[in-house]
Protein backbone atom coordinates (compact mmCIF):
# COMPACT_ATOMS: atom_id res chain seq x y z
CA UNK A 1 0.00 0.00 0.00
CA UNK A 2 1.16 3.62 -0.82
CA UNK A 3 1.88 5.86 2.04
CA UNK A 4 -0.43 8.63 1.15
CA UNK A 5 -3.06 5.69 1.41
CA UNK A 6 -1.69 3.97 4.85
CA UNK A 7 -1.92 7.83 5.77
CA UNK A 8 -5.47 8.31 4.88
CA UNK A 9 -6.63 5.32 6.53
CA UNK A 10 -5.07 5.97 10.17
CA UNK A 11 -6.45 9.37 9.72
CA UNK A 12 -9.90 8.04 9.01
CA UNK A 13 -9.76 5.74 11.86
CA UNK A 14 -8.57 8.50 14.29
CA UNK A 15 -11.63 10.21 12.98
CA UNK A 16 -13.98 7.69 13.74
CA UNK A 17 -12.94 7.17 16.95
CA UNK A 18 -13.23 10.79 17.63
CA UNK A 19 -16.82 11.44 15.73
CA UNK A 20 -17.83 8.07 18.16
CA UNK A 21 -16.89 9.90 21.52
CA UNK A 22 -18.37 12.62 20.22
CA UNK A 23 -21.87 10.72 19.05
CA UNK A 24 -21.85 8.32 22.78
CA UNK A 25 -20.19 10.57 24.57
CA UNK A 26 -20.64 14.34 24.14
CA UNK A 27 -23.68 14.73 22.44
CA UNK A 28 -26.59 15.65 24.92
CA UNK A 29 -29.46 12.29 25.67
CA UNK A 30 -32.54 13.44 23.36
CA UNK A 31 -35.11 13.99 25.67
CA UNK A 32 -38.08 12.27 24.64
CA UNK A 33 -36.40 8.95 23.10
CA UNK A 34 -33.51 8.74 25.22
CA UNK A 35 -30.22 6.91 24.82
CA UNK A 36 -31.83 5.01 21.66
CA UNK A 37 -31.55 8.20 19.25
CA UNK A 38 -27.73 8.08 19.16
CA UNK A 39 -28.08 5.46 16.53
CA UNK A 40 -29.15 8.40 14.46
CA UNK A 41 -25.68 9.20 14.25
CA UNK A 42 -24.73 6.41 12.47
CA UNK A 43 -27.74 5.08 10.52
CA UNK A 44 -27.68 8.65 8.39
CA UNK A 45 -24.06 8.77 7.68
CA UNK A 46 -24.42 5.26 6.42
CA UNK A 47 -27.11 6.36 4.08
CA UNK A 48 -25.00 9.02 2.87
CA UNK A 49 -22.52 7.27 2.38
CA UNK A 50 -24.35 4.10 0.25
CA UNK A 51 -25.98 6.72 -2.09
CA UNK A 52 -22.15 8.35 -2.48
CA UNK A 53 -21.77 4.27 -3.36
CA UNK A 54 -24.32 4.32 -5.76
CA UNK A 55 -24.14 7.35 -7.51
CA UNK A 56 -19.79 6.58 -8.12
CA UNK A 57 -20.88 3.36 -9.18
CA UNK A 58 -23.44 5.01 -11.66
CA UNK A 59 -20.93 6.77 -13.12
CA UNK A 60 -17.98 4.40 -13.13
CA UNK A 61 -20.78 2.08 -14.87
CA UNK A 62 -21.34 4.81 -17.71
CA UNK A 63 -17.85 5.61 -18.17
CA UNK A 64 -17.23 2.08 -18.91
CA UNK A 65 -19.71 2.11 -21.42
CA UNK A 66 -18.13 4.43 -22.97
CA UNK A 67 -14.36 3.65 -22.63
CA UNK A 68 -14.29 0.13 -21.69
CA UNK A 69 -12.12 1.15 -19.23
CA UNK A 70 -11.61 -2.13 -16.97
CA UNK A 71 -10.22 0.03 -14.38
CA UNK A 72 -13.74 1.99 -14.34
CA UNK A 73 -15.62 -1.51 -13.98
CA UNK A 74 -13.54 -2.39 -10.77
CA UNK A 75 -14.37 0.92 -9.55
CA UNK A 76 -18.59 0.20 -10.07
CA UNK A 77 -17.79 -3.07 -8.14
CA UNK A 78 -16.22 -2.19 -5.72
CA UNK A 79 -18.70 0.64 -4.95
CA UNK A 80 -21.71 -1.70 -5.57
CA UNK A 81 -20.18 -3.73 -2.85
CA UNK A 82 -19.68 -1.20 -0.02
CA UNK A 83 -23.00 0.97 -0.95
CA UNK A 84 -25.20 -2.73 -0.61
CA UNK A 85 -23.09 -2.88 2.99
CA UNK A 86 -24.07 0.60 4.04
CA UNK A 87 -27.21 0.34 2.72
CA UNK A 88 -28.08 -3.02 4.90
CA UNK A 89 -26.50 -0.96 7.87
CA UNK A 90 -29.54 1.82 7.40
CA UNK A 91 -31.72 -1.35 7.13
CA UNK A 92 -30.65 -2.82 10.10
CA UNK A 93 -30.36 0.17 11.96
CA UNK A 94 -33.76 2.12 11.19
CA UNK A 95 -35.96 -0.88 12.98
CA UNK A 96 -34.04 -1.34 16.06
CA UNK A 97 -34.66 2.75 16.13
CA UNK A 98 -38.03 2.74 15.13
CA UNK A 99 -39.25 -0.44 17.39
CA UNK A 100 -38.96 1.24 20.66
CA UNK A 101 -39.96 5.05 18.95
CA UNK A 102 -42.64 4.44 16.55
CA UNK A 103 -43.62 1.01 18.51
CA UNK A 104 -43.18 -1.38 15.16
CA UNK A 105 -39.77 -2.31 13.39
CA UNK A 106 -40.87 -1.55 10.13
CA UNK A 107 -43.64 0.40 8.20
CA UNK A 108 -44.04 0.80 4.63
CA UNK A 109 -43.22 4.53 4.20
CA UNK A 110 -41.88 6.63 1.37
CA UNK A 111 -38.18 6.31 2.85
CA UNK A 112 -38.17 3.09 4.29
CA UNK A 113 -39.55 1.44 0.90
CA UNK A 114 -37.32 3.39 -1.14
CA UNK A 115 -33.99 2.04 0.76
CA UNK A 116 -35.54 -0.87 0.67
CA UNK A 117 -35.83 -1.31 -3.44
CA UNK A 118 -32.38 0.17 -3.62
CA UNK A 119 -31.23 -2.70 -1.87
CA UNK A 120 -33.12 -5.16 -4.07
CA UNK A 121 -31.89 -3.48 -7.46
CA UNK A 122 -27.99 -3.27 -6.12
CA UNK A 123 -27.95 -6.83 -4.83
CA UNK A 124 -29.64 -8.13 -7.98
CA UNK A 125 -26.78 -6.14 -9.66
CA UNK A 126 -24.30 -8.20 -7.60
CA UNK A 127 -26.10 -11.28 -8.31
CA UNK A 128 -26.00 -10.70 -12.16
CA UNK A 129 -22.24 -10.06 -11.95
CA UNK A 130 -21.96 -13.21 -9.87
CA UNK A 131 -23.38 -15.10 -12.83
CA UNK A 132 -22.72 -13.48 -15.78
CA UNK A 133 -20.11 -15.47 -17.35
CA UNK A 134 -16.76 -14.77 -19.12
CA UNK A 135 -15.84 -11.27 -20.45
CA UNK A 136 -19.76 -9.99 -21.19
CA UNK A 137 -20.11 -9.45 -17.33
CA UNK A 138 -18.71 -6.08 -17.09
CA UNK A 139 -21.00 -4.50 -20.05
CA UNK A 140 -24.53 -5.97 -19.36
CA UNK A 141 -23.53 -5.03 -15.37
CA UNK A 142 -22.86 -1.55 -16.56
CA UNK A 143 -26.19 -1.51 -18.34
CA UNK A 144 -28.28 -2.78 -15.67
CA UNK A 145 -26.56 -0.21 -12.80
CA UNK A 146 -27.82 2.19 -15.20
CA UNK A 147 -31.51 1.06 -15.20
CA UNK A 148 -31.14 0.72 -11.70
CA UNK A 149 -30.07 4.42 -11.28
CA UNK A 150 -32.17 5.65 -13.52
CA UNK A 151 -35.21 3.94 -11.26
CA UNK A 152 -34.42 5.46 -7.79
CA UNK A 153 -36.38 8.40 -8.41
CA UNK A 154 -39.72 6.90 -10.01
CA UNK A 155 -39.03 4.85 -7.47
CA UNK A 156 -39.44 7.35 -4.64
CA UNK A 157 -42.09 8.92 -6.32
CA UNK A 158 -44.24 6.06 -6.73
CA UNK A 159 -43.70 5.31 -3.45
CA UNK A 160 -44.40 8.69 -2.14
CA UNK A 161 -47.66 9.16 -3.94
CA UNK A 162 -48.78 5.34 -2.99
CA UNK A 163 -48.41 6.16 0.86
CA UNK A 164 -49.46 9.71 1.04
CA UNK A 165 -53.02 8.39 -0.71
CA UNK A 166 -53.24 5.46 1.98
CA UNK A 167 -51.99 7.03 5.43
CA UNK A 168 -50.08 4.36 7.68
CA UNK A 169 -50.53 4.61 10.92
CA UNK A 170 -47.11 5.91 12.08
CA UNK A 171 -46.18 8.66 9.48
CA UNK A 172 -42.33 9.36 10.90
CA UNK A 173 -40.53 12.53 10.02
CA UNK A 174 -37.05 12.01 10.66
CA UNK A 175 -35.64 13.43 13.89
CA UNK A 176 -33.61 16.22 12.73
CA UNK A 177 -35.94 18.77 12.42
CA UNK A 178 -34.47 21.60 14.24
CA UNK A 179 -31.24 19.95 15.40
CA UNK A 180 -29.72 20.88 18.91
CA UNK A 181 -26.14 22.44 18.00
CA UNK A 182 -24.25 19.53 19.97
CA UNK A 183 -26.57 16.90 18.20
CA UNK A 184 -25.64 18.66 15.01
CA UNK A 185 -21.52 19.16 15.95
CA UNK A 186 -21.37 15.22 16.36
CA UNK A 187 -23.60 14.56 13.25
CA UNK A 188 -21.19 16.45 11.34
CA UNK A 189 -18.19 14.73 12.66
CA UNK A 190 -19.67 10.74 12.00
CA UNK A 191 -20.57 12.28 8.40
CA UNK A 192 -16.93 13.05 8.20
CA UNK A 193 -15.81 9.39 9.43
CA UNK A 194 -18.29 7.81 7.25
CA UNK A 195 -17.72 9.13 4.52
CA UNK A 196 -14.20 8.41 4.74
CA UNK A 197 -14.48 5.25 5.63
CA UNK A 198 -16.58 4.74 2.96
CA UNK A 199 -13.75 5.65 0.39
CA UNK A 200 -11.41 3.67 2.18
CA UNK A 201 -13.45 0.65 1.61
CA UNK A 202 -14.21 1.46 -1.93
CA UNK A 203 -10.18 1.87 -2.93
CA UNK A 204 -9.77 -1.00 -1.05
CA UNK A 205 -11.90 -3.33 -3.23
CA UNK A 206 -11.03 -1.19 -6.41
CA UNK A 207 -7.42 -2.35 -5.76
CA UNK A 208 -9.05 -5.92 -4.90
CA UNK A 209 -10.34 -6.04 -8.24
CA UNK A 210 -7.76 -4.62 -10.48
CA UNK A 211 -5.54 -7.52 -8.44
CA UNK A 212 -7.96 -9.68 -9.88
CA UNK A 213 -8.21 -8.89 -13.42
CA UNK A 214 -4.44 -8.70 -13.88
CA UNK A 215 -4.19 -12.03 -11.86
CA UNK A 216 -6.74 -13.23 -15.07
CA UNK A 217 -5.24 -12.04 -17.56
CA UNK A 218 -1.53 -13.29 -16.78
CA UNK A 219 -3.61 -16.64 -16.49
CA UNK A 220 -4.91 -16.20 -19.76
CA UNK A 221 -1.46 -15.10 -21.45
CA UNK A 222 0.13 -17.77 -19.85
CA UNK A 223 -2.58 -20.27 -21.30
CA UNK A 224 -1.97 -19.25 -24.46
CA UNK A 225 1.90 -19.47 -24.08
CA UNK A 226 1.49 -23.16 -22.78
CA UNK A 227 -0.90 -23.25 -26.40
CA UNK A 228 1.81 -22.08 -28.43
CA UNK A 229 4.45 -24.03 -27.57
CA UNK B 1 -33.08 -2.95 -45.32
CA UNK B 2 -34.34 -0.14 -43.05
CA UNK B 3 -35.31 -0.18 -39.78
CA UNK B 4 -38.70 -0.41 -40.16
CA UNK B 5 -38.53 -3.27 -42.59
CA UNK B 6 -35.84 -5.17 -40.28
CA UNK B 7 -38.61 -4.43 -37.26
CA UNK B 8 -41.44 -5.72 -39.66
CA UNK B 9 -39.98 -9.55 -40.81
CA UNK B 10 -38.78 -10.13 -37.20
CA UNK B 11 -42.04 -9.37 -35.67
CA UNK B 12 -44.01 -11.22 -38.71
CA UNK B 13 -41.69 -14.25 -38.35
CA UNK B 14 -42.06 -14.70 -34.31
CA UNK B 15 -45.58 -14.16 -34.90
CA UNK B 16 -45.89 -16.81 -37.41
CA UNK B 17 -43.58 -18.56 -35.21
CA UNK B 18 -45.82 -18.40 -32.33
CA UNK B 19 -48.86 -19.02 -34.09
CA UNK B 20 -48.03 -22.41 -35.47
CA UNK B 21 -46.23 -23.48 -32.07
CA UNK B 22 -48.11 -21.65 -29.79
CA UNK B 23 -45.35 -22.30 -27.16
CA UNK B 24 -45.34 -19.07 -25.15
CA UNK B 25 -49.12 -18.20 -25.20
CA UNK B 26 -50.10 -21.80 -24.04
CA UNK B 27 -47.45 -22.20 -20.96
CA UNK B 28 -48.70 -17.86 -20.20
CA UNK B 29 -52.02 -19.13 -20.02
CA UNK B 30 -51.56 -22.28 -17.98
CA UNK B 31 -49.37 -20.53 -15.58
CA UNK B 32 -51.45 -17.75 -15.39
CA UNK B 33 -54.36 -20.01 -14.70
CA UNK B 34 -52.87 -21.84 -12.04
CA UNK B 35 -52.05 -18.39 -10.25
CA UNK B 36 -55.64 -17.47 -10.33
CA UNK B 37 -56.51 -20.32 -8.93
CA UNK B 38 -53.81 -20.90 -5.93
CA UNK B 39 -54.44 -17.52 -4.97
CA UNK B 40 -58.52 -18.07 -4.36
CA UNK B 41 -57.05 -20.51 -2.07
CA UNK B 42 -54.56 -17.98 -0.17
CA UNK B 43 -57.38 -15.37 -0.21
CA UNK B 44 -60.65 -17.01 -0.12
CA UNK B 45 -62.10 -14.18 -2.22
CA UNK B 46 -65.89 -12.20 -1.81
CA UNK B 47 -67.09 -9.82 -3.76
CA UNK B 48 -66.44 -7.23 -2.05
CA UNK B 49 -62.83 -8.04 -0.39
CA UNK B 50 -61.80 -8.92 -3.57
CA UNK B 51 -62.25 -5.83 -5.50
CA UNK B 52 -60.06 -3.96 -3.24
CA UNK B 53 -56.96 -7.17 -3.53
CA UNK B 54 -58.13 -8.06 -7.02
CA UNK B 55 -55.70 -5.40 -8.53
CA UNK B 56 -52.86 -6.80 -6.88
CA UNK B 57 -53.56 -10.55 -8.16
CA UNK B 58 -54.20 -9.59 -11.81
CA UNK B 59 -51.14 -8.12 -12.30
CA UNK B 60 -48.85 -10.44 -10.32
CA UNK B 61 -50.50 -12.76 -12.22
CA UNK B 62 -49.50 -10.80 -15.25
CA UNK B 63 -45.99 -10.16 -14.38
CA UNK B 64 -45.18 -14.24 -13.53
CA UNK B 65 -46.80 -15.08 -16.74
CA UNK B 66 -45.00 -12.35 -18.56
CA UNK B 67 -41.56 -14.08 -17.24
CA UNK B 68 -43.04 -17.32 -19.35
CA UNK B 69 -42.83 -15.30 -22.64
CA UNK B 70 -39.87 -12.97 -21.62
CA UNK B 71 -37.66 -16.10 -20.98
CA UNK B 72 -37.94 -17.43 -24.50
CA UNK B 73 -37.71 -14.28 -26.13
CA UNK B 74 -33.86 -14.62 -27.45
CA UNK B 75 -33.78 -18.42 -26.63
CA UNK B 76 -34.50 -19.20 -29.69
CA UNK B 77 -32.15 -17.05 -31.10
CA UNK B 78 -29.35 -18.83 -29.46
CA UNK B 79 -29.89 -21.80 -31.19
CA UNK B 80 -27.81 -22.51 -34.40
CA UNK B 81 -25.85 -18.73 -34.40
CA UNK B 82 -28.84 -16.72 -35.41
CA UNK B 83 -28.25 -13.29 -33.04
CA UNK B 84 -24.38 -13.87 -33.74
CA UNK B 85 -25.43 -13.88 -37.55
CA UNK B 86 -27.76 -10.46 -36.54
CA UNK B 87 -24.73 -9.33 -35.35
CA UNK B 88 -22.21 -8.98 -38.23
CA UNK B 89 -25.40 -8.09 -40.23
CA UNK B 90 -25.71 -4.51 -40.91
CA UNK B 91 -29.66 -4.45 -39.54
CA UNK B 92 -30.14 -2.07 -37.01
CA UNK B 93 -30.00 -3.72 -33.52
CA UNK B 94 -32.88 -1.38 -32.06
CA UNK B 95 -35.11 -2.88 -34.69
CA UNK B 96 -34.50 -6.11 -33.61
CA UNK B 97 -35.12 -5.06 -29.93
CA UNK B 98 -38.21 -3.23 -30.94
CA UNK B 99 -39.73 -6.40 -33.02
CA UNK B 100 -38.78 -8.57 -29.81
CA UNK B 101 -40.58 -5.75 -27.56
CA UNK B 102 -43.79 -5.72 -29.95
CA UNK B 103 -43.88 -9.49 -30.18
CA UNK B 104 -44.10 -9.96 -26.11
CA UNK B 105 -46.41 -6.89 -25.98
CA UNK B 106 -48.88 -8.41 -28.35
CA UNK B 107 -48.60 -12.58 -26.87
CA UNK B 108 -48.87 -10.79 -23.45
CA UNK B 109 -51.91 -8.64 -24.24
CA UNK B 110 -53.45 -11.74 -25.96
CA UNK B 111 -53.01 -13.49 -22.33
CA UNK B 112 -54.55 -10.74 -20.65
CA UNK B 113 -57.10 -10.47 -22.80
CA UNK B 114 -57.89 -14.31 -22.58
CA UNK B 115 -57.63 -13.97 -18.64
CA UNK B 116 -59.49 -10.99 -17.76
CA UNK B 117 -62.98 -12.74 -18.14
CA UNK B 118 -61.81 -15.89 -16.16
CA UNK B 119 -60.80 -12.88 -13.39
CA UNK B 120 -64.25 -11.61 -13.72
CA UNK B 121 -65.61 -15.05 -12.83
CA UNK B 122 -63.69 -16.37 -10.45
CA UNK B 123 -63.59 -12.91 -8.52
CA UNK B 124 -67.08 -11.95 -8.66
CA UNK B 125 -65.56 -8.48 -10.22
CA UNK B 126 -67.47 -5.79 -11.41
CA UNK B 127 -65.55 -2.37 -12.11
CA UNK B 128 -67.50 1.29 -10.38
CA UNK B 129 -65.13 3.37 -12.67
CA UNK B 130 -65.30 3.72 -16.10
CA UNK B 131 -63.70 0.89 -18.01
CA UNK B 132 -61.93 2.08 -20.33
CA UNK B 133 -59.13 3.69 -18.41
CA UNK B 134 -58.32 -0.31 -17.46
CA UNK B 135 -57.75 -0.72 -20.93
CA UNK B 136 -55.32 2.13 -20.63
CA UNK B 137 -53.72 0.93 -17.59
CA UNK B 138 -53.24 -2.33 -19.11
CA UNK B 139 -51.24 -1.36 -22.24
CA UNK B 140 -49.17 1.23 -20.39
CA UNK B 141 -48.32 -1.40 -17.87
CA UNK B 142 -47.65 -4.48 -20.10
CA UNK B 143 -45.65 -2.10 -22.25
CA UNK B 144 -43.45 -1.15 -19.28
CA UNK B 145 -43.09 -4.65 -18.27
CA UNK B 146 -42.36 -5.80 -21.44
CA UNK B 147 -39.80 -3.55 -22.66
CA UNK B 148 -37.32 -4.29 -19.78
CA UNK B 149 -37.93 -7.53 -19.41
CA UNK B 150 -37.07 -7.85 -23.42
CA UNK B 151 -33.87 -5.96 -22.36
CA UNK B 152 -32.79 -8.40 -19.49
CA UNK B 153 -34.16 -11.30 -21.21
CA UNK B 154 -30.95 -10.18 -23.46
CA UNK B 155 -28.57 -9.87 -20.28
CA UNK B 156 -29.73 -13.07 -18.07
CA UNK B 157 -29.43 -15.55 -21.43
CA UNK B 158 -25.74 -14.29 -20.98
CA UNK B 159 -25.82 -15.92 -17.50
CA UNK B 160 -25.51 -19.22 -15.81
CA UNK B 161 -28.50 -19.54 -14.59
CA UNK B 162 -30.74 -18.22 -17.65
CA UNK B 163 -34.43 -18.34 -16.88
CA UNK B 164 -33.71 -17.82 -13.09
CA UNK B 165 -31.83 -14.30 -13.52
CA UNK B 166 -34.61 -12.72 -15.25
CA UNK B 167 -37.06 -12.40 -12.44
CA UNK B 168 -33.95 -11.47 -10.47
CA UNK B 169 -32.95 -8.32 -12.13
CA UNK B 170 -36.37 -7.60 -13.31
CA UNK B 171 -38.85 -7.56 -10.18
CA UNK B 172 -36.82 -5.11 -8.45
CA UNK B 173 -36.76 -2.31 -11.12
CA UNK B 174 -40.41 -3.03 -12.76
CA UNK B 175 -41.67 -2.38 -8.41
CA UNK B 176 -43.13 1.39 -9.67
CA UNK B 177 -44.19 0.29 -12.40
CA UNK B 178 -45.99 -2.23 -10.43
CA UNK B 179 -47.38 -0.33 -7.73
CA UNK B 180 -48.94 1.80 -10.22
CA UNK B 181 -50.80 -0.71 -12.29
CA UNK B 182 -52.18 -2.24 -8.64
CA UNK B 183 -53.19 1.08 -7.54
CA UNK B 184 -54.63 2.24 -10.72
CA UNK B 185 -56.29 -1.12 -11.14
CA UNK B 186 -57.72 -0.87 -7.45
CA UNK B 187 -59.05 2.81 -7.46
CA UNK B 188 -60.87 2.46 -10.85
CA UNK B 189 -62.53 -1.54 -9.54
CA UNK B 190 -63.43 0.12 -6.55
CA UNK B 191 -64.17 4.12 -7.97
CA UNK B 192 -62.21 5.41 -5.54
CA UNK B 193 -60.10 8.35 -6.56
CA UNK B 194 -58.85 8.57 -9.74
CA UNK B 195 -55.78 7.08 -11.36
CA UNK B 196 -54.85 10.37 -13.74
CA UNK B 197 -51.03 10.38 -11.51
CA UNK B 198 -50.50 6.66 -12.10
CA UNK B 199 -51.21 6.80 -15.81
CA UNK B 200 -48.88 9.67 -16.12
CA UNK B 201 -46.19 8.02 -13.79
CA UNK B 202 -46.76 5.32 -16.16
CA UNK B 203 -46.83 7.01 -19.32
CA UNK B 204 -43.06 8.12 -17.83
CA UNK B 205 -41.55 4.74 -17.02
CA UNK B 206 -42.14 4.09 -20.34
CA UNK B 207 -40.95 6.67 -22.19
CA UNK B 208 -37.69 6.79 -19.76
CA UNK B 209 -37.45 2.93 -19.62
CA UNK B 210 -37.80 2.58 -23.71
CA UNK B 211 -34.99 5.82 -24.20
CA UNK B 212 -32.73 3.23 -22.14
CA UNK B 213 -33.27 0.74 -24.26
CA UNK B 214 -32.58 1.45 -27.23
CA UNK B 215 -29.65 3.38 -25.96
CA UNK B 216 -27.64 0.55 -24.44
CA UNK B 217 -29.25 -2.22 -26.43
CA UNK B 218 -26.91 -2.09 -29.10
CA UNK B 219 -23.99 -2.33 -26.19
CA UNK B 220 -25.58 -5.73 -24.87
CA UNK B 221 -26.07 -6.84 -28.37
CA UNK B 222 -22.27 -6.53 -29.11
CA UNK B 223 -20.96 -7.36 -26.12
CA UNK B 224 -17.99 -9.99 -25.99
Amino acid sequence: MKPLSIGFVIFTLALLGFSTYQALVVAPTEQTMGDVQRIFYYHVPSAWVAGMCFAVNFLASLYFLWRKSLDADALAVGSAEVGVVFCSIVLITGPIWARPVWGIWWTWDARLTTTLVLWLIYVSYLVLRRFAAGSQTQTIAAALAIFGFVDVPIVYMSIRWFRTQHPSPVMGGGANSGLDPTMLHAFLWNLLAFTCIGICFIVARYRLQKMENALEAAHAELALKGMAQ
Amino acid sequence: MSAMSVTRATLVKDLRMEWRSKDAINSMLFFALLVVVIFSFAFNPTAEESRLIAGGLIWVAFLFAAVVALNQTWARELRNQVLDAYRVSPAPPNALFLAKALGNFLFVVVLESLMAPLFVVFYQLRSVGPVWQLIVVALLGTWALVVNGTFFAALSIRTRNREIMLPLILFPISIPALIGMVDATTMILSGEGTPDFWLKMLLVYDVVFTLVCLLLFETVLNAE
